[in-house]
């Protein structure tokens, strides 16, 4: 339904162990609030990213619900504890059932 | 002074628009946190919510929320014909219960953030956000 749904995600390549690092995502999505009327009064229905989810190695780093007032191309910048090297996976859940991934590799050193 | 036809049909459009803006109930706030605090107590302290005092575009206004030893926070919009915004779930891996994103706000209002504790008590903050053009659409 969405087109053109591309994920941007921005994470240092490189930390130390333990350190806390700071990524930012953003995804480009229209997140039609259901509120909205078209030039002849229908109501657009609601089309929106409803849950974010940012894993590492298989563990939980945040998990979000987004609601309509979210704005659009959903920006969410959080804070992440790397232990090891690993893979950040990084899912949007769509209204109408896509799923859009994305992971990102960090070298502990 | 003396109206043009052109000043004069500005300030009647202005006053139809001001007319036209329907009064909020704010019943759907109370529903959402007694929902999400399952009718705890809410302290204050301990919560940081940044939100600009004045947003010149409610389309997109920036927010940021912190709050150390918390485990889910819950955002609220309490002028908003829906006032969820959302709710961050931090996990094991979460290098601080921090997080900025950008909401729509339907005009000046108060942006509500609770914390969920990790000892199960709830904490608020309020941040009042005056908003020049509204953000949900007609």
């Amino acid at each position: 339904m969405a087109d053109n749904v591309t994920p941007r995600i921005r994470v240092p390549r490189e930390a130390s162990a333990g350190e806390t690092i700071t990524i930012k995502t953003l995804i480009s999505h229209p997140m039609e609030s259901g509120q909205r009327k078209d030039r002849d009064g229908n109501v657009i229905p609601r089309s929106i990213i409803n849950r974010f989810t940012c894993e590492f190695n298989g563990q939980s780093v945040i998990d979000i619900t987004l609601e309509p007032a979210i704005s659009t191309n959903p920006f969410l910048e959080f804070q992440a504890i790397v232990p090891e090297s690993g893979t950040f996976e990084f899912t949007w859940y769509d209204d109408d059932g896509d799923i859009y991934t994305d992971s990102k590799e960090i070298v502990v050193s | 002074m003396s109206f043009t036809r052109r000043d004069t049909l500005r300030l009647a459009m202005g006053t139809a628009f001001a007319a036209a803006v329907p009064f909020k109930v704010f019943a759907d706030v109370d529903a959402d946190v007694a929902a999400f605090t399952g009718g705890a107590e809410i302290g204050e302290g301990g919560i940081t919510l940044v939100a600009p005092e004045i947003a010149e575009n409610g389309n997109t206004v920036p927010i940021e929320v912190d709050a150390p030893g918390a485990v889910a926070i819950l955002v609220l919009a309490t002028g908003n014909p829906t006032p969820a915004v959302g709710t961050f779930n931090f996990g094991p891996l979460a290098g601080a219960q921090q997080a900025s994103t950008r909401i729509r706000l339907a005009g000046t209002q108060d942006v509500l953030a609770i914390a969920k504790m990790a000892d199960g008590t709830f904490v608020q903050a309020r941040q009042e956000v005056k908003v020049t053009i509204g953000g949900c659409g007609g």
